[in-house]
């Protein structure tokens, strides 16, 4: 059989399986407590019932996540640069970095509340924080991992700083990069969720998915429940395929990682 | 009356801070023409050497001159090709070949066309759009050649540049190089392990001593060039091999 068709047809059958089991779990349990698992039917259906909201909810996290996701990468790009120019400035900022990447959410979404006020604003930072840290080490690291011997003989040619970062240490840490950007877009729409959960705001319709569950939970809609994190889910393989899909134009042709094998 | 030499070390003396005695009162011109390969213990500092030529080091004493002025100043006659064959891998061969002109800033079309002399130089010309991880590594390391003569040095400085790679084809990299060499007037320092690879490439080598690094002894090369293939089957060429490799253990054992 083709290796390809191996790849498309072994998750199938995990995901056949596992959807056995659940049903099998779930009629297994007593009449009164078949409600804490919901089956993948009654979970459709709730699809069904409050697909409009969700997908308005789903629309307002991606944008939540995408706009806190996009500044992450323009904002540790520029620090990374400035980072990797001066040991000096890595050794003043990184503990700072750090702190900022242990700032508990919970506590600090009702600072950010009083700051700019619930809402999308709120989420964005929210997600910002989450996203930036692997953004900024990774592409710090890359930056100043470039081979030395290459770096001597840019310095031989008397290339220039500009010359030097740009057409040598920026490339050379893409791949540095990508990892950073692919950890970070797993992260994004549960930054974005966690955001709206603790700063999010619904007037105009601006909730997200964080308030869908709030809602969800206090009404005992369990199986709408489970459809907003299934929604979540799908909201996160979007996010790393773009990002996959970027990876593989910026590198397929020259990067080891892309080098077809036989095996 | 002898030419002017192309590279003049007088009492050359390098030590990192405060740490050993690296090389010991250098003294060497090189004539233009010359191809001196440097060959000796490790620790003997030929690495080291090289690089101060390079200008990649700064010297501790003494006077090192190129065509009368600091490596810093001669910068653009020197080319230097390491061990590895540091390319970057992003670009394609052509491109990688272009990268010391276009850090001078000439215009494409000229870094085309140079690209182009170059990689015919080396045999590469049906690689150009070729990736650095599509080619073997005898080829990488002709890419990198290539992109050394891209500049047209005057001097040019190999650091074992054959070092990691299999017997067949270091010696047709020899060969390959000597060829370039007809066509192009540069001087060569070339650091190597390898006493048949100094006595088939150089016409003058220097054995050198570790701790502190200095020029035992320098041994003629007096066959006439071009040389190839024929040349390693020599009963010349046999002796002067045996003759340097007997200079070299005495160089170690001394140190041992």
């Amino acid at each position: 059989m083709s290796k390809r068709l191996l790849n498309l047809l072994l998750p199938a059958a995990t995901g056949v399986l596992f959807i056995a089991v659940w049903y099998a779990v779930r009629f297994s349990l007593s009449e009164d407590m078949q409600f804490l698992l919901p089956s993948p039917g009654e979970i459709l259906g709730a699809f069904r019932t409050n697909g409009a909201d969700l997908a308005h909810a789903a629309l307002n996290t991606a944008e939540g996540a995408l706009l806190g996701f996009t500044c992450a990468i323009a904002i540790s790009s520029l620090l990374a640069l400035a980072l990797s120019v001066s040991s000096l400035v890595r050794v003043s900022l990184y503990p700072y970095l750090m702190m900022l990447q242990m700032i508990p959410v919970i506590i600090f979404a009702p600072i950010l509340i009083l700051w700019v006020g619930p809402g999308l604003k709120s989420v964005v930072v929210i997600t910002f924080l989450i996203c930036f840290f692997p953004l900024v080490v990774n592409t710090t690291q890359g930056l100043v991992s470039t081979d030395r011997n290459i770096v001597e003989l840019f310095r031989m040619y008397r290339a220039t700083r500009r010359q030097e970062i740009f057409l040598l240490r920026a490339p050379a840490a893409l791949p540095y990069f990508f990892t950073g950007l692919r950890i970070a877009a797993t992260l994004a729409p549960i930054g974005a969720l966690v955001g709206d959960y603790t700063a999010g705001s619904s007037a105009g319709d601006g909730g997200g998915l964080g308030f869908s569950a709030i809602i969800y939970s206090s009404q005992a809609k369990y199986p709408a429940l489970f459809a907003t994190a299934a929604v979540t889910c799908v909201l996160g393989f979007v996010f790393v395929a773009v990002v996959v899909g970027l990876s593989w134009l910026a590198m397929h042709q020259w990067h080891d990682s892309y080098e077809r094998t036989d095996n | 009356m002898a030419a002017t030499p192309l590279v003049d070390l007088h009492d050359l003396t390098k030590r990192y801070g405060d740490g050993p005695v690296v090389l010991d009162r250098i003294s060497l011109a090189a004539a233009p023409g010359d191809f001196i390969s440097l060959i000796g213990p490790s620790g003997c500092g030929k690495s080291t050497l090289l690089r101060l030529i390079a200008g990649l080091s700064p010297l501790t004493d003494g006077t090192l001159r190129i065509d009368g002025r600091t490596p810093e100043e001669a910068a653009a006659e020197l080319a230097f090709v390491f061990q590895e064959p540091t390319l970057l891998p992003w670009l394609t061969v052509a491109q990688n070949v272009g990268v010391p002109l276009k850090l001078r800033g000439a215009p494409a079309a000229q870094r085309l066309a140079t690209g182009a002399r170059v990689l015919e130089l080396v045999r590469l010309a049906d690689r150009a759009n070729a990736h650095p991880r599509q080619l073997s590594g005898g080829q990488k390391m002709r890419v990198s050649i290539a992109r050394a003569l891209s500049l047209a040095p005057k001097l040019l400085l190999l650091d074992e540049p054959f070092g990691a790679l299999d017997e067949m084809t270091r010696e047709h990299l020899n060969e390959e190089l000597l060829a370039i060499r007809e066509a192009q007037a540069w001087t060569a320092f070339f650091v190597t392990h390898s006493v048949a690879e100094a006595v088939f490439l150089s016409n003058r080598i220097l054995v050198m001593s570790a701790n502190p690094g200095r020029v035992h002894t320098e041994v003629a090369v007096p066959f006439a060039y071009p040389r190839t293939a024929a040349t390693r089957l020599s009963r010349e060429y046999h002796d002067l091999v045996t003759e340097v490799s007997r200079i070299l253990r005495s160089v170690e054992t001394a140190e041992a």
